[in-house]
């Protein structure tokens, strides 16, 4: 099932409704590369509070679409991870290194609208 | 309570269905919500290990009682070319493909048992997890 993303102001949002397979999460990735450009978007957020489960390959998609996307100007916020999606998540060795990550769709937005600094360099 | 729940496995949609089944069956004992999604969580990892790694294979799940205990076992089986370093697979961050080396040895973690039989006709994970309140 596509993903919908929405377009407001400068940023993407996007809403995950349901449990996603693998290739729904590659077309995620191809979707948001392909707007970014198309709407010169400088943020993103993609609300997971829908998963029920996080497992490694979701989670390093997540990661890589962070990644990429940054690479093409846009910084990427996960937002809703639910508190016993994290807690599997860190059992399972997994982290979101290198990614920002806020409780919820309003936080996420209120992090993109501050201007994100490298996650863990603590500076400001 | 049903049995068991035998789910094929052949591509990425059947993982997803797996771990729901999977949560849907475990839901009947008195697991947390954080336990299911544990469990749900290392379904996927096997399920995902035979679409990634064998051509078909099923992920069978069934309720136990054993001892006055109450639990759930996975059991993912697969016809693919087997493993061949069991010990190297189940190490953080080892994979021989395009996975993240986080699945086999993630999914131990989540569960209370865990075995691995592989051989060149296939591989067999089966993986246990204990209802904590006692029946």
């Amino acid at each position: 099932m596509a993903v919908p993303i929405l377009k407001q102001g400068p940023y993407l949002i996007a809403s995950i409704q349901a449990a996603m397979t693998d290739s729904d999460v590659l077309q995620l990735r191809d979707d948001l590369m392909e707007r970014v450009g198309r709407y010169r978007s400088r943020g993103i957020i993609i609300d997971v509070t829908a998963l029920d489960v996080m497992d490694s390959f979701a989670s390093r998609s997540l990661r890589s679409i962070a990644h990429m996307t940054r690479l093409r100007g846009a910084e990427t916020v996960i937002v809703g991870i639910q508190p016993e999606v994290a807690f599997a998540m860190v059992q399972l060795g997994l982290n979101l290194e290198g990614v920002h990550t806020a409780l919820d769709l309003e936080e996420g937005l209120a992090l993109l609208s501050r201007g994100t600094e490298e996650p863990g360099d603590g500076a400001s | 309570m049903p049995a068991e729940v035998r789910v094929p496995i052949s591509s990425d949609a059947d993982v997803v269905t797996a771990r729901a089944e999977g949560r849907t069956l475990a839901a009947q004992l008195p697991f947390s919500a954080t336990e299911l999604t544990l469990i749900a969580t290392a379904i996927s990892e096997v399920a995902r290990n035979i679409v990634l790694y064998a051509p078909r294979g099923e992920v069978v799940l069934r309720l136990t009682r054993e001892e006055g205990r109450e639990g759930i076992v996975v059991t993912a089986r697969d016809e693919g070319p087997g493993i061949e370093d069991v010990a190297l697979a189940l190490q953080d961050h080892f994979s021989t493909g395009q996975g993240s080396g986080l699945g086999l040895p993630g999914a131990r973690r989540l569960m209370d048992e865990f075995e691995l039989e592989s051989g060149p006709g296939g591989t067999t994970v089966t993986m246990r997890k204990w209802a904590s309140r006692r029946a």
